[in-house]
């Protein structure tokens, strides 16, 4: 447990330090959904109808960009390997990672989320549940995108590859998540919705760090 | 040596098997596409068209199939490390990916004149279509690596994470499609389906089970002589280096 | 014969879905069909020069 909260403070840190990574990835969130209304017109009753959509979608997009790093600067100076080497099990240190990634990436994109929503025209009933949504949606995307970093670790073109691998496996958080918001904004019960986001989280948090770990392993050989 | 043992048993065995699974093929298509295209009945509602079906449904059958053999291989190349199964894994996923466009191609052209669209985004196409981009990721990832062991592991590792998600994608395109149902998609097929069309449908899909076999020994044996090659270029360039300064060295 | 190409006016839509099957299957065949005749054939000529340059018997370079 200790160890596991060293490798989040000392991901943590490193992203404080160099900075910027968080608030390019928001930077680009709030940009990407704002050609939305100049794809489809300004008219409030389109945007409304599309917002969950569309915020859900560039958070996708978004929480994509910094995972070809999530690895690499470890794997490049060999302090991955000391990971792999150390006692603490090699998926635990993944779940650390992805818990980092999550803190950088998904933390600040469920802040950025109410405001676009509103923006688009978005009704007051969806806020509160897009942002839950997505609290329980963006760590099931750290933890599969974590899967897709390591298994491009020293490939070519790897951060065309992650997308291409991660993008497939990212539908069903999709659909739930904006099913969630659409539920509530059509008086359903968005509950359906938020518990199979809550399986879909217990899912990756079980068989993100094996997957991960065995691909790093095989980065490592 | 030893490494190579079950491989070279399974090329001999494949040898031996090749001509007779291709000459099942084209038995089976002779009597199946004859069968298809002119024996079968017309179905009542969607007339001949329904003649797609014979190349489309076992194209379907084959874009499955294919990936459960990819990921199988998979799991048997990470669990016992076993070298075929990453010979497998790589000769089947590109045929696998041309059957889901099959597919997908002969699906759009049965949906024109029946739903009076080429695309609509029903729930098997959809889900279909992401098969078809799960296919092109292993591929991609398969030769993403300089070091070609490397990226048929990390293939085999991306392989059964697709195979364990392949359930939850489909269960979730269909639900996302029971809330999104556009009210003019007519079902195709049925749950039942009447013998006359179920006979030539069944000759096609072991037709094309057996051109898939056919193409697999072929290619799992392409597979390992490239896999030779690749060494033996290796060792040459290995040796064409020491030999210069040995040479020097007795003269 | 023209009624059966005709396929009760989906003759546009049936015939493109075999022809493509057929092109997807022939392909397929003759692609891998090529490689293994070009990896086979490659693999000959490497093993002929290099058994008649090498002096050392040829097992020892086979293990990797």
């Amino acid at each position: 447990m200790r160890a596991l909260l060293g490798i989040v403070r000392r991901d943590l840190l490193l992203a404080i330090r160099q900075g910027s990574d968080s608030v390019a990835i928001l930077f680009f969130f709030v940009v990407a959904a704002t050609l939305f209304p100049f794809g489809v017109g300004p008219e409030p009753n389109v945007l409304a109808r599309i917002a969950a959509g569309i915020v859900w979608v560039t958070a996708l997009l978004a929480a994509m960009l910094s995972l070809d790093r999530l690895f690499q600067a470890d794997y490049e100076d060999g302090s991955l390997e000391a990971l792999a080497l150390a006692p603490t099990p090699l998926g635990l240190t993944v779940l650390a990672k992805g818990l980092a990634h999550w803190l950088t990436t998904g933390l600040p994109l469920i802040a950025a989320s109410p405001v676009l929503a509103v923006m688009l025209n978005m009704e007051a009933a969806g806020l509160g549940l897009l942002v839950a949504a997505m609290a329980l949606g963006t760590p099931s995307l750290s933890l599969i995108g974590a899967i897709g970093a390591a298994l491009t670790l020293g490939a070519r073109r790897g951060g065309v590859l992650i997308s291409l691998l991660v993008l497939p496996l990212y539908i069903p958080v999709l659909i739930f998540g904006v099913g969630a918001v659409d539920a509530a904004l059509t008086g359903l019960s968005p509950r359906p919705h938020l518990m199979i986001l809550g399986a879909l989280l217990l899912l990756s948090l079980a068989l993100a760090p094996v997957a991960a770990a065995a691909a790093l392993r095989q980065a490592l050989e | 040596m030893h490494r190579f043992a079950n491989p070279s048993r399974f090329l001999r065995l494949g040898q031996a098997v090749l001509p007779w699974s291709a000459g099942l093929t084209v038995l089976l298509l002779a009597i199946g596409v004859p069968w298809a295209l002119l024996v079968a009945p017309p179905d009542y509602q969607q007339g001949e068209s329904v003649r797609i079906m014979y190349v489309h449904v076992p194209a379907a059958w084959m874009a499955m199939f294919v990936y459960t053999t990819v990921a199988a291989a998979s799991a048997s190349a990470l669990i016992w490390r076993h070298p075929l199964g990453d010979l497998i894994a790589r000769a089947a996923s590109p045929v696998g990916a041309w059957f889901t466009v099959l597919t997908l191609v002969t699906g759009s052209l049965w949906g024109k004149p029946m739903w009076g669209a080429w695309w609509v985004w029903d729930a098997r196409l959809t889900s279909v279509l992401v098969l078809l981009f799960l296919y092109l990721g292993h591929i991609a990832l398969a030769n993403a690596f300089e070091d070609a062991g490397r990226g048929e592991k990390a293939a085999a590792v991306l392989a059964l994470v697709g195979f364990v998600n392949v359930p939850i994608i489909k269960w979730s395109v269909d639900w996302w499609n029971t809330l999104h149902q556009p009210a003019s998609v007519a079902r195709l097929g049925g749950p039942s389906i009447h013998p006359a069309m179920l006979w030539p449908l069944l000759v096609m899909g072991l037709a094309f089970t057996a051109f898939f076999v056919t193409l697999l020994l072929m290619r799992v044996r392409s597979e390992f002589l490239g896999r030779k090659l690749r060494a033996l270029r290796l060792t040459q360039a290995a040796q064409g280096m020491a030999e210069a300064p040995a040479g020097a060295e007795v003269s | 014969m023209g009624e059966f190409l005709a396929m009760g006016g989906y003759g546009a839509f049936v015939w493109p879905s075999y022809a493509l099957a057929a092109a997807v299957l022939a392909g397929l065949w003759l692609s891998s069909r090529w490689t293994l005749k070009a990896r086979e054939a490659e693999l000959a000529r490497l093993e002929g020069e290099g058994a008649s340059r090498r002096t050392r018997p040829r097992a020892e370079g086979q293990g990797s």
